[in-house]
């Protein structure tokens, strides 16, 4: 049984975007801490701080959580990918360029969380109904869009995927 | 927001995460109600357990006759899961309805029942099919039934170093089903007030009611005199009336942004007609609804019964 004293920072090991880290953390940071404050990773958002509008949003072992809601320590071991992992090869990914092509975003604020959410989605679904779009963003608030062209990026990639 | 500091244990068995757990500590399941509390500062645990390592937990299966779930069951993955629907459709049905997709991927069934927000959701479906739930501390088990497990707002009957590690439900009759509806302003939010139906059928008639109601009194609560109105009565217009009339009686709804009292207690009568009929028509004993209810459409029903 591993122990981590109260204020006491333990080593752990996470696997970030296909880069294995190793960093020494207390347990009460928080996993979008992490990314954001130790890692530099700043794609991944701070929104409402309160498990509500999905803008933090990464992907652990494949799965959308909400990291404002998840303790760094939690993800020893796992593997995480945050929105600077997408592009691969210098190519931006499907979904990046669906949400280009369509216009899915203006603030671009909860666009990570929302691009995440919908990689999950496809890996799980290549061809899924808007209905079922809609419904698997339905964690990611977007003030801006409407999530009209947001469906729509989704849609995009979807089509490119299933093409390649 | 920075919870307060905690000490962090990661056992790898449930009797190490019983030995682990003491006055002050809390247990670290899927940690979507208990992070924001902490973040909060509403809960300030000296210790977590975190019992997310620990193999098999995550046991969703009918066994000996009896549906089993265990302590590392996902919302997610009641969501789909062929076994909780028909039969036990009430409880897939409340799955897919807490919260949003995100957070029912790491929400737990027994996380959220231990927790035991009177607005949960996982309460009242538990009541309406009569579950039972199993804790384990250091003098043992010992099986709870769920009608004594909620006490209090936030209270269970569990005593501290015990742990929630199962929760099972007697095998519903193939001739039974069930229903969930919810009224929630948006996504994600808790409800305004929803209703879990369970029926099971013999001869035409409902031979057992289970009826839960959600965010209406201190607990989820069970109108058991709505229940009873139903036993051994075919689920006709007549029926539906009286025990949503029943159900509306029992509900304890307090004012707050979500409605007035009075609109909750109309709701609940909506809901539970509603819920009714698509349980009845579920198990081929009797129209169809979409488990997110509109305010408009409740609005308008509670329109017409006070004009007829």
């Amino acid at each position: 049984m591993s122990v981590t004293t109260a204020g006491a920072t333990q080593a752990i090991t996470v696997t970030v975007n296909g880069e294995e880290r190793s960093v020494e953390v207390e347990s009460r940071l928080l996993l979008v801490h992490f990314l954001r404050d130790t890692l530099r990773l700043t794609g991944t958002h701070v929104g409402c701080d309160t498990t509500s509008c999905g803008a933090c949003t990464v992907l652990l072992d494949g799965v959308p959580v909400k990291s404002c809601t998840h303790f760094a320590i939690q993800a020893d071991g796992r593997e995480i990918k945050t929105v600077e992992g997408l592009m691969e090869g210098g190519q931006l990914h499907p979904i990046q360029q669906g949400f280009h092509e369509e216009h899915g975003l203006q603030c671009g604020f909860c666009t990570p969380g929302m691009m995440l959410t919908a990689v999950a989605l496809l890996a799980e679904n290549p061809d899924p109904s808007e209905e079922e779009i809609r419904w698997a963003i339905s964690g990611n608030i977007c003030r801006c869009t409407g999530y009209q062209n947001i469906v729509k990026a989704v849609q995009w990639a979807a089509a490119k995927l299933r093409e390649a | 927001m920075y919870p307060a500091r905690f000490e962090y244990v990661r056992p790898e068995s449930l009797d190490e995460a019983i030995g682990a757990l003491e006055e002050d500590a809390k247990v670290l399941a899927g940690g979507m109600s208990l992070i924001p509390l902490m973040k909060l500062r509403f809960a300030a645990p000296a210790k977590l357990v975190d019992i997310n390592r620990i193999e098999g937990l995550d046991g969703l299966a009918e066994d000996g006759g009896r549906l089993r779930i265990g302590p590392l069951v996902r919302h997610g993955a009641c969501e789909r899961s062929p076994l909780l629907r028909g039969r036990y459709g009430v409880l897939g049905e409340a799955a897919r309805l807490i919260a949003d997709p995100i957070v029912r991927n790491l929400g737990t069934v027994c996380g959220s029942l231990a927790h035991a927000d009177p607005s949960g959701d996982w309460g009242s479906a538990m009541l309406a099919v009569r579950a039972e739930v199993v804790a384990r501390g250091p003098n043992g088990e010992r099986v709870i039934p769920i009608d004594e497990f909620f006490v209090a707002p936030f209270t269970t009957s569990l005593q501290p170093g015990e742990i929630l590690t199962e929760v099972r439900v007697r095998d519903a009759s193939v001739r039974a089903g069930g229903a969930y509806l919810k009224l929630e302003r948006k996504v994600g939010d808790f409800a305004t007030a929803a209703v879990a139906v369970h029926l099971s059928f013999s001869n035409g008639t409902v031979e057992r009611a289970g009826i839960g109601l959600t965010a209406v009194g201190p607990t989820n609560l069970r109108a058991s005199e709505a229940e009873q109105s139903l036993v051994g009565k075919a689920v006709d217009d007549a029926a539906i009336e009286e025990a949503s009339r029943l159900a509306a009686q029992a509900a304890q709804p307090v004012a707050d942004v979500r409605g007035s009292a009075e609109f909750k207690r109309q709701a609940i009568r909506v809901l539970t007609a509603r819920a009714l009929r698509k349980a009845a028509q579920a198990t081929g004993e009797s129209e169809s609804f979409s488990g997110h209810e509109t305010i408009e459409g409740v609005m308008e029903e509670i329109r017409e019964k006070e004009e007829s």
